[in-house]
């Protein structure tokens, strides 16, 4: 625990959160992981209770490393044990020492593969959806035949927004559109921008980079740390210090909000602001709807659409306020699907040895989904879409497209 | 009543007489190690676990640095299997005084002791929850040693070499012809029944109990326990000894301890050395004085508190010292053929773990010119059954091990990662009398939650074996848990006292342990 430098105050304080554990048992009757599978013995064990017996040069333990990272142990242990936390930490010092393996480096840097598959978008695809080109990437890097892989587009989003012109307005906020956004699903962040165009604000996207998160949860957290340093400097752009940032990708907003500092024990003054401003979009639409100040413009949407609330939007600790602002919606049928985890937990179900793990993890989501069949499913998380879209076949939204679509959008 | 006839009697299974009987049964003599207990449950199993570096005493008792700093090395090698490798740091903080850091490093020199200053900076980096206002820094060579562990193994060397070991039971009187002891009388504590040993030498190591026992024989030792409080924290906040670089003074050093850390110590001279309930307020000393060392260090989890005897023998033959640490922390061989007229009776007293080996010679080489039989000392080369391959044990080990395991083989204990075959082959080794012999082997119970989910795993899987029928069984787990609470509420607010909130309500309003048939 020595070896690597944590940002010490903030770790101290993960750390120390071992000794809150009463073994009440809470946590391993809500891991979804150790549900599964007996390579994983839950996060009691694992968390507060291997952490006594880390200690000095190399780690004791390897099964951490089957830990998704999902954090619903976080959140449901009673005495606020940060089980989640420790076992990122202590997977990072696993990767460490033994070396980090192509494959994790690759999918912990999305920005990466998003710029080389770009220019080729066409060939890129057709070589993600080849069996034989898949069946040696998982023979050769790890990375599983079947898992969930995003289309590139030919244009990013940083392209499309530079070509557009947000009207000047005494309002702004700062949008923070995170990788997917920015190199697969260019749509998703011209929407959220219509949307906050439509109830008044002027739109500040500046120039971004990846967030860290993909790094962190694959164990690399020096670039992580930086990633999220230079993420939070490039959201300071000067003008906009003071202004509400606005995420809609889930995870990236969390990593933000809070695991910059909490897990990787990142501290900078112009991350500590951006902490203190960033928001889920619709955590930022359902404020704007209680003080009154939301349009409810809303054109009937007669579909039946299936929400699932990812866990990292659920990590946030905000309720689930995607349903009640598309509650307001007319004609639109609402389904809540009451689980936990799709299994994917970012790239977690991507890799070789776990993409078993991953899906019987998402299983029972799967099967709710299948039964209500319904003409959407919507989601806050981009690989939570591609995971549930792989696994039930059914089309995934973000639920602003279908915020957008009642506001006329198409 | 029936008769058993050995070479030399030991009274006393701690470490000291554990030692003598290894030592003794390695020269070729046949022994007989007895304990009015289990082995190590007198102060031998209520100690803080240091193997001293020597570095405690260098300013004070050279002597006894000395002998730590040699004991320290020959340990490493014959005993490396019931040691880890922690290192030890000696800081100095602004409140203490600032002369003091450099007659100790002379000290150590001239104790031969391994001992380097360090920059502050590498201190903290090795330790992050250091005081970071230390002002000096010094490494030496202090270990964690597992007493059970290190009792068991000398056990079951001398066994190898023949001995005989009688736990449970109690010497109730020494057998006396004339100016000569002969053996004595043991009284089997779990049946009743009585057993004379006839031996040609006796060895009294009763430790803090050596005045006791001594007086079974007609002569008088005078020895004085020193009480001495500690107290276990949830988890290591220092992987490292860390000691306070002043004259030794109370709760001045933390020692890692397996999973946990423990602070300790106090002084204080008590007449019963089973007089070992630490009070709140020597409790609430040691949570503060860890503060010196590592800020923040009385807001965490205390798991346990306990205290031990210390056998402290003044030199003269008796008499009152005012403060304990006066005395000198060597040991003494009482010859007392020599002393008192009565012959075939020594005792031996005082002392340290860290010394056990050089008690153990020292008495044995009294013993064998008493006995006509110039026998070698062996124990200095020859390691304990374990220690063959000099490799140190590490807290992670278990964690290691549990990796390991087959997923078919549950964890009873999830604290200290005891699983059930562990336990079968504890059980099928030597047959317990109670949990607490258990937990002695494997540590079930000695994590945060004190026993509160093995306890009733343990009691349960030895009942379902018909190791133990249902009366047997229910007191077993009423008495283990009760032990375990006695040291839980000396410590029980924050988040232990959740703990114990949850414990109690498992046993007194599941189990409704009170209740339950004997
Ligand atoms: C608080 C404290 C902390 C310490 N910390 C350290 C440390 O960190 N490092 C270190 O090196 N040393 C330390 N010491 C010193 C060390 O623990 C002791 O010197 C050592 O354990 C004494 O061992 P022993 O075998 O002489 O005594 P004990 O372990 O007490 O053994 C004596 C045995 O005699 C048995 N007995 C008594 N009466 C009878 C009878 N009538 N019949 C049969 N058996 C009987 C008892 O049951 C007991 O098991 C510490 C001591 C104390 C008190
Ligand atoms: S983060 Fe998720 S997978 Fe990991 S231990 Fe917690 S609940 Fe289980
Ligand atoms: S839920 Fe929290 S307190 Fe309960 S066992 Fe898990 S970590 Fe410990």
């Amino acid at each position: 625990m020595t070896t690597l430098s944590w940002g010490a105050e903030a770790w101290a304080e993960v750390r120390l959160s071992l000794d809150h554990c009463i073994k009440c048992t809470v946590c391993e009757t809500a891991c979804p992981v150790a549900a599964v599978t007996g390579l994983f013995p839950g996060p009691k064990t694992v968390g507060p209770q291997a952490e006594r017996f880390r200690a000095g040069e190399h780690s004791p333990d390897l099964s951490v490393d089957y830990c998704s990272g999902c954090g619903i142990c976080s959140r449901v242990c009673p005495q606020e044990v940060r089980i989640a936390e420790l076992n990122s930490r202590a997977r990072a010092e696993l990767k460490r020492e033994r070396g980090i393996p192509l494959r994790d480096q690759l999918v912990a840097r999305p920005g990466l593969l998003g710029r080389t598959g770009r220019p080729v978008a066409p060939l890129f695809n057709w070589a993600m959806a080849n069996p034989l080109i898949r069946y040696l990437g998982e023979k050769t890097v790890g990375i599983h035949r079947k898992a969930p892989v995003p289309k590139s587009v030919g244009r990013t989003f940083s392209y499309w927004v530079s070509h557009h012109r947000s009207v000047p307005r005494e309002r702004r906020v700062v949008y923070f559109h995170g990788c997917s956004t920015q190199w697969y699903e260019p749509h998703v962040g011209q929407k959220v921008v219509a949307i906050l165009e439509h109830n008044g604000f002027q739109v500040v996207a500046p120039r971004q980079d990846c967030c860290g998160l993909p790094l962190q949860s694959n164990g690399i957290f020096d670039a992580a740390r930086q990633a999220a340093t230079r993420l939070a400097r490039q959201l300071s752009v000067s003008g906009t210090e003071e202004l509400p940032i606005i995420a809609s990708s889930t995870s990236c907003g969390l990593m933000m909000k809070r695991e910059a500092r909490e897990i990787l024990g990142a501290d900078t003054a112009e991350l500590r602001s951006v902490s203190s401003r960033t928001y889920d979009i619709f955590e930022f639409l359902l404020e704007l709807h209680q003080r009154g100040e939301l349009r409810t413009d809303f054109k009937p949407v007669p579909l039946t659409v299936a929400y699932h609330a990812p866990c990292q939007q659920q990590n946030q600790l905000i309720g689930k306020p995607a349903l009640e602002v598309l509650r307001l919606i007319p004609g639109l049928r609402l389904l809540e699907l009451d689980r936990s985890c799709c299994g994917i937990a970012g790239t977690y179900g991507v890799k070789r040895e776990k993409y078993d793990i991953a899906m019987q993890v998402g299983e029972p989501l799967f099967a709710d989904i299948l039964a209500a069949g319904p003409d959407l499913v919507a989601c806050d998380s981009e690989t939570c879409r591609w995971q549930i879209s792989g696994a039930t076949g059914a089309t995934s939204v973000h639920p602003l497209e279908i915020l957008h679509r009642a506001y006329g959008g198409s | 009543m029936a008769t058993l006839d050995t070479d030399v009697l030991v009274i006393g299974g701690g470490s000291t007489g554990a030692g003598v009987a290894w030592d003794s049964a390695l020269r070729g003599l046949h022994v007989t190690l007895v304990d009015r207990q289990d082995f190590a449950t007198g102060t031998s199993g209520r100690f803080h676990g240091l193997l001293h570096s020597g570095g405690r005493y260098a300013v004070k008792d050279p002597s006894s640095a000395r002998e730590c700093a040699s004991e320290n090395r020959i340990l490493r090698q014959v005993a490396a299997d019931c040691i880890e490798d922690t290192g030890g740091l000696f800081v100095s903080v602004p409140e203490d005084d600032q002369e003091y850091p450099d007659r100790f490093l002379r000290s150590c020199r001239g104790a031969e002791m391994e001992v380097e200053e360090i920059p502050v900076a590498e201190a903290l980096r090795l330790e992050p929850l250091l005081n970071p206002r230390i002002t000096r820094a010094f490494r030496v060579s202090d270990g964690s040693i597992d007493s059970w562990k290190t009792v068991s193994a000398l056990l079951r060397g001398a066994q190898a070499h023949g001995a005989r070991v009688l736990p449970y039971h109690k010497v109730v009187r020494v057998v006396r012809q004339g100016d000569r002891v002969q053996g004595a009388v043991l009284e089997d504590q779990r049946t009743g029944e009585q057993v004379t040993v006839t031996a040609a030498c006796t060895v009294n190591a009763a430790g803090a109990w050596s005045g006791q026992v001594a007086a079974l024989a007609g002569c008088e030792v005078g020895v004085m326990p020193g009480k001495g409080v500690m107290v276990a924290i949830n988890h290591r906040l220092a992987n490292s000894v860390v000691n306070r670089c002043h004259l030794p003074g109370d709760g001045d050093i933390i020692v890692p301890v397996r999973t946990v850390c423990v602070i300790g110590t106090t002084d204080h001279p008590v007449a019963d050395p089973d007089d070992t309930e630490p009070r709140p307020e020597e409790i609430h000393q040691m949570m503060e004085a860890g503060e010196a060392l590592i800020p923040g260090f009385k807001y965490t989890r205390a798991v346990r508190a306990w205290a031990g005897s210390r056998p402290l023998l003044p030199k003269a033959k008796s008499g009152a010292v005012a403060d304990d640490r006066e005395v000198t922390r060597s040991h003494s061989v009482l010859d007392h053929e020599e002393r008192d007229g009565v012959a075939g009776l020594v005792t031996v007293a005082g002392g340290k773990f860290t010394t056990l080996r050089l008690m153990a010679e020292d008495t044995v080489d009294m013993v064998t010119r008493k006995l006509g039989r110039e026998l070698a000392c062996q124990t200095k080369t020859e390691p304990l059954p374990g220690s063959e391959s000099h490799r140190y044990y590490w807290v992670g080990n278990r964690q290691e091990e549990a990796e390991a395991d087959e997923p078919d083989d549950p964890l009873i204990c999830e604290c200290e990662l005891v699983s059930q075959q562990d336990l079968q082959t504890v059980v099928a080794r030597r047959p317990a009398w109670n949990l607490d012999d258990i937990r002695r082997a494997l540590r079930v119970g000695m994590g945060p939650c004190q026993g509160g989910f093995c306890a009733f795993r343990v009691a349960g899987i030895l009942h379902a074996q018909q190791r133990y029928d249902r009366p047997e069984a229910n007191r077993a787990l009423r008495d283990f848990v009760q032990e375990r609470w006695k040291g839980v509420k000396l410590v029980s607010w924050g988040h232990q006292a959740r703990q114990d909130r949850l414990d109690r309500w498992i046993f007194e309003g599941v189990y409704d342990l009170e209740h339950l048939p004997e």
